[in-house]
């Protein structure tokens, strides 16, 4: 079971690495992101500062719904998830090694990248270490779910636009913990709380949510 | 040998996948449907627009709710039943189960509509304003959005079978989802807010409030089940169109 995780997890990982673009586009994304709203709304420090945790987790948000139209894309294309689905391996250990090396290579460097944005946009120090932590594990709840997404649509040519449609009323619980944690911070609350519940969800999506990657990617692969 | 495996469900469950027994039986349960779904909404409406009393604070403002609440909690109970048909679908194979589901998708989007239509109509004059972000309103908004999501799914997936399991996938994601939305759309409201709309707290009513009220929300289940089998009706047909038994239906009008 776990030799089939790793397997597909390294190969994951190696396929990224050697195609960088698929890896930067998502970061940049959230650097972009982030750049319109003090352009758009207004450059003054405590405006920003008031509205950085709310616009640095929707900038996330939206960079990993970006990130998903590629998670089986290339796979499916080439025929190697149907190869991947007939082999005798286990399919949920398959899906959550999809899901994991999503994480890596989106939402950490996202949560990793979160507080170079976070100075830009004058969210209080105090606040940094909180936002990180959330984002960590509020991204790996975003791939989990959003990899159900993109293992629905995979099979079709439009996809687009129809996951970012799936998937939005899926990620607005993790939207409000993990940006409600952030705000919890910056006004000098506790945030364990709120850290809970996002540890919470994450453990619900990390268990149930392969079955249904796994349930979806048949679904896509039998046409 | 697979003749033999112990039945785990009822026999009319079994009889209710063929689509021929289940166009037959539908035609029998349509006309009680929509005959006593017809007399409750007529009933209701009357009494609760003519006989119910003014509310003391609101007045005659508060009589929405004989919509409203009636057309909210079908829109929680139909995206139910679409998950669970979706479930029984993918779990027996059973094509009517998927029709079904097909079948609720339009009919809970419409009823989550007009929840929200409603409530913003009696916002204005209660609270002020077309819309705010109370916990209630923004869940029913997610709701409508998950439904929509699975009424695009259909659109994109081609074949009906296909289009089917896709969608029960998506609709039970989604059936797990509705509690967490539900209490973390409910926590943020609380914890960003002062409670100053308790007036979606239902006081509780007189009896000759909420009586109408219920007579109304049983007139819109009776109208849910008359306009699913109707439905339900319509895509057997046009599934099954092939089949010599919609042929002999089709040619004998």
């Amino acid at each position: 079971m776990m030799r089939v995780f790793w397997a597909e997890l390294s190969r994951d990982l190696l396929l990224a690495f050697r195609h960088k673009g698929d890896f930067l586009n998502p970061l940049i994304f959230f650097l972009m992101v982030a750049v319109l709203f003090p352009l758009g709304v207004s450059p003054a420090a405590d405006f920003l500062a008031q509205i950085a945790p709310g616009v640095l987790w929707v900038s996330a948000l939206l960079a990993t719904l970006l990130s998903l139209d590629n998670l089986f894309k290339s796979d499916f294309d080439d025929g190697t998830l149907e190869q991947l689905l007939l082999s005798p391996e286990s399919t949920y250990m398959i899906a959550l090694a999809k899901a994991c090396a999503h994480w890596i290579t989106t939402g950490l460097p996202l949560a990793l990248m979160a507080p170079l944005l976070a100075v830009m946009l004058f969210l209080p120090a105090q606040a940094i270490v909180t936002l990180v932590i959330s984002l960590l594990i509020g991204t790996a709840t975003l791939s989990l779910v959003g990899a159900i997404a993109s293992a629905l649509t995979v099979g079709l040519k439009k996809g687009g636009v129809l996951i970012s449609l799936l998937v939005i009323p899926l990620y607005i619980p993790v939207l409000i913990f993990g940006a409600s944690a952030v705000q919890s911070a910056v006004d000098g609350l506790p945030v364990t709380a709120y850290l809970a519940i996002l540890g919470a969800m994450f453990a619900l999506s990390l268990v149930l949510a392969p079955f249904a990657i796994a349930a979806s990617l048949r679904v896509s692969v039998s046409s | 040998m697979n003749m033999q495996k112990k039945q785990l469900m009822p026999k009319w469950f079994y009889q209710m996948a063929s689509p021929k027994w289940c166009y037959k039986i539908t035609g029998k349960l349509l006309p009680l449907f929509s005959c006593t779904g017809l007399a409750l909404l007529l009933l209701g409406t009357v009494w609760a627009l003519l006989y119910a009393p003014e509310d003391y604070q609101q007045g005659n403002s508060f009589r929405i709710i004989y919509i409203h609440v009636p057309s909210a909690i079908l829109a929680q109970s139909i995206y139910v039943t679409m998950a669970l048909a979706g479930a029984v679908g993918i779990i027996w194979k059973m094509k009517i189960a998927d029709m079904v589901a097909y079948a609720c998708a339009p009919v809970g989007a419409s009823m989550a509509f007009l929840a929200l239509i409603t409530g913003a109509i009696w916002g204005k004059p209660t609270w002020g304003s077309w819309w705010v972000w109370d916990a209630r309103l923004t869940s029913m908004l997610i709701l409508l959005f998950l439904y929509f999501g699975v009424m695009a799914l259909y659109a994109a997936m081609g074949k009906p079978s296909r289009a089917a399991r896709a969608t029960a996938i998506l609709s039970l994601v989604g059936l797990v989802n509705i509690p967490i939305i539900k209490y973390s759309v409910e926590w943020w409201n609380t914890l960003h807010q002062p409670a100053t709309f308790s007036l979606t707290e239902k006081p509780a009513m007189p009896v000759q409030m909420w009586l109408p009220l219920l007579v109304m929300v049983l007139g819109f289940y009776c109208f849910f089940a008359t306009a699913m089998m109707l439905r339900l009706r319509n895509e057997i047909l046009s599934r099954e169109k092939r089949t010599n038994w919609v042929k002999e239906l089709v040619t004998k009008v």
